[in-house]
C-alpha cells in the first residue's frame, strides 16, 4: 500500500476512534442552562411525544469506553493502522505457517514410518488402515463414494477391476499425479445411425443380446476407430485407462443409452493429483488402503 | 386534542398501501422461507426443478423479506411518522405515490427475475441492472419526499425518529449505487466494477451496512416514533439519543471486513473490521436502553397490551443480536462460527425477533390510527401472534445456535494422527434433525404471519372509509 493510503487510512480510524471518545465525553458532562434529568426537554411532537435528559447509565458509559480502549491496544498490537504491522509482528500468513509447520513436525514422524514400509505389508496393518481410513473419507469419499464402491464416472475400487491397472505401484502412481481419461468424441464422425450400431456390438461383447444386425455393422466400425485404445477385441489398454468393454463393469453406465451418449458425446475422465494436497507419505498410505479394499483376505477372488 | 391545520391534511394513503404490502409480502417472503427451510430437511421439495431450486429461492426469500416486508414496512412508517413528527403533509403526493409503485414494481421483477436465475450474485444485492437502476431512481424520490418533509417541518427540532431514517435513507443510496456499480453485459448480464479482494470488501462493505442502516438504524426510527407512542412516556434520554446515533452511524461503516476473517482480505482490513465491530457494542446497546427504559414507569402495560410485549421483546432480540454480532466479529470466536448454521441462527434473531417484532408491533398500533379506529378487530388474535411468534423465533434461533456451535466443532475436530475425526457429511448428517426444529419454528413464525394478515383484514373490513386526519398544529411551546 502507497504510504498516502496508509497515511489515510490511519487518519480516518484515528479521527474515528477520537470522535467517539470526544462524542461520549461531550455528551456526559452536564451543561449549564441543561433541563434536569426528571424533566422533559420542552421539545413536544405529534401530541404526546417528549423527551427525558436522563444521564447515559453509568456501566453503559465504562463499556464504551472500555470497547474503545481495547481497539486502541488491539490496534498497536496488530496489524490495522495502514502499514504499521503492529507490535506483535502478527500476520495471517505466518500464524497459518507457524500452525502448519507444528503439524508436521507433530504428525508427520507417524507418516514417515508409514511411507517406508511395503505397501502390501502396510494394507494389513490395521492402525494404519484406521488412520487411511479417515484420509479416504476427507479426500476421496466424495466422489469414490464413503464405501468405496463409485458412482456414475467414478471408479468403484472393491470389485478388483482396474482402468489402469492394479498393482501396488500403478495405484500409487494414480493418487500421487492423478489420471486424466479422454473417450474422444465419435458421434459426428458415426452419425447417428453408426452410433446404434457401434452401441449394439459394444453391448455384444459382454455377452449380452443385440441386435445382431447392427452389431454387425458396428463390428466394422469398431475394427476402425475404437481398436487403437480398447483394442482388438474390446479387453481395454490399462497403460492409457482405455476400459476392458467385455467384463460388463462399467464406468459411465452400461445401459444403450448411456453406451450410446458416451459415443457419441465422449467422456473426460479426471482423478485429480494429489501430490501437492498430500504428499507422498500419505499418498502411500492411501493407496495401500485402496489396494487393500480389493485384496481383503475374507474377500472372494475376483 | 391540539388544534388543527384547517386545510391540510395528512397524506394517509400512502402509508396504507405500504401498510397493507408490509403484510402481503412479509407473506410471501416467510412462506418462501418455510419452503428453503423445508428443502433442506427433504431436498426433493425442490421437484427437480430449477425455478424452485434452493440457490435461487434463498435469494428470493432474502429478497422478499428483507426489501419486499421490511422495505415496505420502513416506506410506510416513515411516510407516516415524518408528518406527524413535522406537523406537515408529505413533500410531494405525486412522488409518493411513485416511490410506492416504483417499489412494488422492484419486488415485482426481483420475484420474476430471481427464480429465472438471473443474478449480480452479489448477496442482498443480487437483482441485474436494469432492476438497480429503477431502484436508484425509486430511492432518490424517496429520499425527496422524506427531506423535503423535513425541511418544510413546521417545528424547529428534529425527532429522533427522523435522524434515524434520514441516515437509513442516505446511507441506503450511497451503499446501493457504489456496490451495484456493474458493466453490462446485455439486458440480464453484467460484471462488477470490482475485482477480487476488492469486490469481496465492496460487497460486505455493502453487505454489513445493508444490516446496519437498513435493519437497525432504519427500524431504530420506528422504534422512536412507537414505542414512546404505545407507552405514553417519554424518551428516556434525549443525550443518549445523541451519542448512540452518531456512534452508531460512523461506527458501522466500518464493520464489514468481519464477514470476511481468513480470507485473502488484508490482515489491516480484517484488524479494522474486527476493533470496530466490537466498539459497535454500546453504540448499540444505546438503543435498546432508550427503548426500554421509555417503558419503565409503563410496565404494568405490558400485562394487557400485547402491542407492548412485541416492542419490548423485539428490543430484547435486538439487545441479543447486537451483543452476539460483535462477539462473532472477534476473529477467534469467528473462526468457529463463520460458514456455519450459527451465522444463520445469528441473522434470524435479529431479522425475526428484532425486525419482524418491531414492525408488527408498529403496525398492530398503525393500521387501527390508520383507519380511524379505536384498536385492532381482535386483541386475543395479537395475544396469541404475540406467543406463537415468540416460540418460533427461539426454536429457530435456538436451533441453528446448537447446530452451528456443533459443526464448527465437528470440522476442526482432529484425531492423534492429524486426520479430521468427522467428513463434511457426517456433520450434515448431524445437523438434519436441527433442520427439523427450524423448520417448525419458522412454520410458527409463518402462523402467526398469517394471524396478524387476518386480524388486518378484519380490522380494515370493520373501518368505514377513512376520512383525511387533519395536520395538527405544532405544540404550544413552539409557535
Amino acid at each position: 500500500m502507497s504510504s498516502f493510503w496508509s497515511l489515510y487510512i490511519v487518519l480516518l480510524t484515528v479521527a474515528n476512534i477520537a470522535a467517539a471518545w470526544w462524542l461520549i465525553r461531550w455528551t456526559a458532562k452536564p451543561r449549564k442552562g441543561e433541563v434536569a434529568a426528571t424533566e422533559t426537554t420542552g421539545h413536544v411532537w405529534d401530541e404526546n411525544l417528549t423527551e427525558y435528559n436522563n444521564p447515559m447509565p453509568r456501566w453503559w458509559l465504562y463499556m464504551f469506553y472500555l470497547s474503545i480502549v481495547f481497539a486502541i491496544i488491539y490496534l498497536a498490537l496488530y496489524p490495522g493502522l495502514g502499514n504499521f504491522r503492529g507490535l506483535l509482528g502478527w500476520t495471517q500468513v505466518n500464524a497459518y505457517e507457524a500452525q502448519m509447520t507444528q503439524a508436521a513436525q507433530t504428525y508427520d514422524p507417524i507418516f514417515h514410518q508409514y511411507g517406508a514400509t511395503d505397501l502390501v505389508a502396510l494394507s494389513k496393518n490395521p492402525e494404519a488402515m484406521t488412520t487411511a481410513s479417515r484420509l479416504f473419507a476427507n479426500n476421496c469419499a466424495a466422489c469414490h463414494g464413503s464405501d468405496a464402491h463409485g458412482g456414475p464416472g467414478f471408479p468403484n475400487l472393491t470389485d478388483g477391476d482396474w482402468l489402469y491397472g492394479g498393482s501396488p505401484e500403478t495405484i500409487r502412481e494414480s493418487i500421487l499425479k492423478g489420471r486424466g481419461g479422454v473417450m474422444p468424441t465419435f458421434g459426428p464422425i458415426l452419425g447417428e445411425e453408426g452410433v446404434h450400431d457401434v452401441a449394439q456390438y459394444v453391448v455384444s461383447l459382454s455377452g449380452r443380446p443385440a441386435d445382431p444386425i447392427r452389431a454387425a455393422a458396428g463390428q466394422q466400425k469398431f475394427a476402425m476407430l475404437c481398436t487403437a485404445c480398447h483394442g482388438p477385441e474390446g479387453k481395454g489398454t490399462p497403460a492409457l485407462g482405455a476400459p476392458n468393454l467385455t467384463d460388463n463393469i462399467w464406468l459411465y453406465g452400461g445401459s444403450v443409452d448411456t453406451i450410446e451418449q458416451t459415443i457419441r458425446g465422449g467422456r473426460q475422465g479426471r482423478m485429480p493429483t494429489h501430490e501437492a494436497l498430500l504428499g507422498a507419505d500419505r499418498v502411500h498410505l492411501l493407496a495401500a488402503y485402496v489396494y487393500g479394499l480389493s485384496h481383503r483376505d475374507d474377500a472372494p477372488a475376483p | 386534542m391540539q388544534a388543527t391545520h384547517a386545510s391540510e391534511t395528512y397524506n394517509d394513503r400512502v402509508v396504507r398501501q405500504f401498510s397493507i404490502m408490509t403484510i402481503v409480502w412479509g407473506l410471501v417472503g416467510m412462506t418462501v422461507g418455510v419452503l428453503i427451510a423445508a428443502q433442506l430437511h427433504w431436498p426433493a421439495l425442490n421437484f427437480d426443478l430449477p425455478w424452485l431450486s434452493y440457490g435461487r429461492l434463498r435469494p428470493l426469500h432474502t429478497n422478499a423479506v428483507i426489501f419486499a416486508f421490511g422495505g415496505s414496512a420502513l416506506m410506510g412508517t416513515s411516510f407516516y411518522v415524518v408528518q406527524r413528527t413535522c406537523h406537515t403533509r408529505l413533500f410531494s403526493d405525486g412522488l409518493a405515490a411513485f416511490v410506492f409503485w416504483g417499489w412494488q414494481l422492484v419486488i415485482v421483477l426481483a420475484a420474476v427475475t430471481l427464480p429465472l436465475g438471473l443474478t449480480q450474485g452479489k448477496e442482498y444485492a443480487e437483482l441485474e441492472w436494469p432492476i438497480d437502476l429503477l431502484i436508484a431512481v425509486v430511492w432518490v424520490a424517496y429520499a425527496i419526499v422524506f427531506f423535503g418533509t423535513i425541511v418544510k417541518r413546521r417545528v424547529p427540532h428534529i425527532y429522533v425518529a427522523n435522524w434515524f431514517y434520514g441516515a437509513f435513507i442516505l446511507t441506503v443510496a450511497v451503499l446501493h449505487i457504489v456496490n451495484s456499480a456493474a458493466l453490462p453485459a446485455g439486458l440480464t448480464k453484467s460484471y462488477s466494477a470490482y475485482a477480487g479482494a476488492v469486490d469481496a470488501m465492496v460487497q460486505w462493505w455493502y453487505g454489513h451496512n445493508a444490516v446496519g442502516f437498513f435493519l437497525t438504524a432504519g427500524f431504530l426510527g420506528m422504534m422512536y416514533y412507537f414505542v414512546p407512542k404505545q407507552a405514553e412516556r417519554p424518551i428516556f434520554s434525549y443525550r443518549l439519543s445523541i451519542v448512540h446515533f452518531w456512534a452508531l452511524i460512523s461506527i458501522y461503516m466500518w464493520a464489514g471486513p468481519h464477514h470476511l476473517h481468513y480470507t485473502a482480505l488484508p490482515d489491516w482490513a480484517q484488524s479494522l473490521g474486527m476493533a470496530f465491530s466490537l466498539m459497535l457494542l454500546a453504540p448499540s446497546w444505546g438503543g435498546m436502553i432508550n427503548g426500554m427504559m421509555t417503558l419503565s414507569g409503563a410496565w404494568h402495560k405490558l400485562r394487557t397490551d400485547p402491542i407492548l410485549k412485541f416492542l419490548i421483546v423485539s428490543l430484547s432480540f435486538y439487545g441479543m443480536s447486537t451483543f452476539e454480532g460483535p462477539m462473532m466479529a472477534i476473529k477467534t470466536v469467528n473462526a468457529l462460527s463463520h460458514y456455519t448454521d450459527w451465522t444463520i441462527g445469528h441473522v434470524h434473531s435479529g431479522a425475526l425477533g428484532w425486525v419482524g417484532f418491531i414492525t408488527m408491533g408498529s403496525l398492530y398500533a398503525l393500521f387501527p390510527r390508520l383507519y380511524g379506529l379505536k384498536g385492532m378487530w381482535s386483541t386475543r388474535l395479537i395475544e396469541w401472534h404475540f406467543w406463537i411468534a415468540t416460540i418460533g423465533v427461539a426454536a429457530y434461533a435456538g436451533s441453528m445456535w446448537i447446530a452451528g456451535v456443533m459443526q464448527g466443532l465437528m470440522w476442526r475436530a482432529v484425531n492423534p494422527d492429524g486426520t479430521l475425526t468427522y467428513t463434511f457429511v457426517e456433520t450434515l448428517k448431524a445437523t438434519h434433525p436441527y433442520y427439523a426444529i427450524r423448520l417448525t419454528g419458522g412454520l410458527m413464525y409463518l402462523t402467526g404471519m398469517a394471524m396478524m394478515a387476518w386480524n388486518v383484514f378484519k380490522t380494515i373490513q370493520m373501518a368505514e372509509k377513512p376520512a383525511p386526519s387533519p395536520v395538527l398544529m405544532p405544540h404550544a411551546s413552539h409557535l
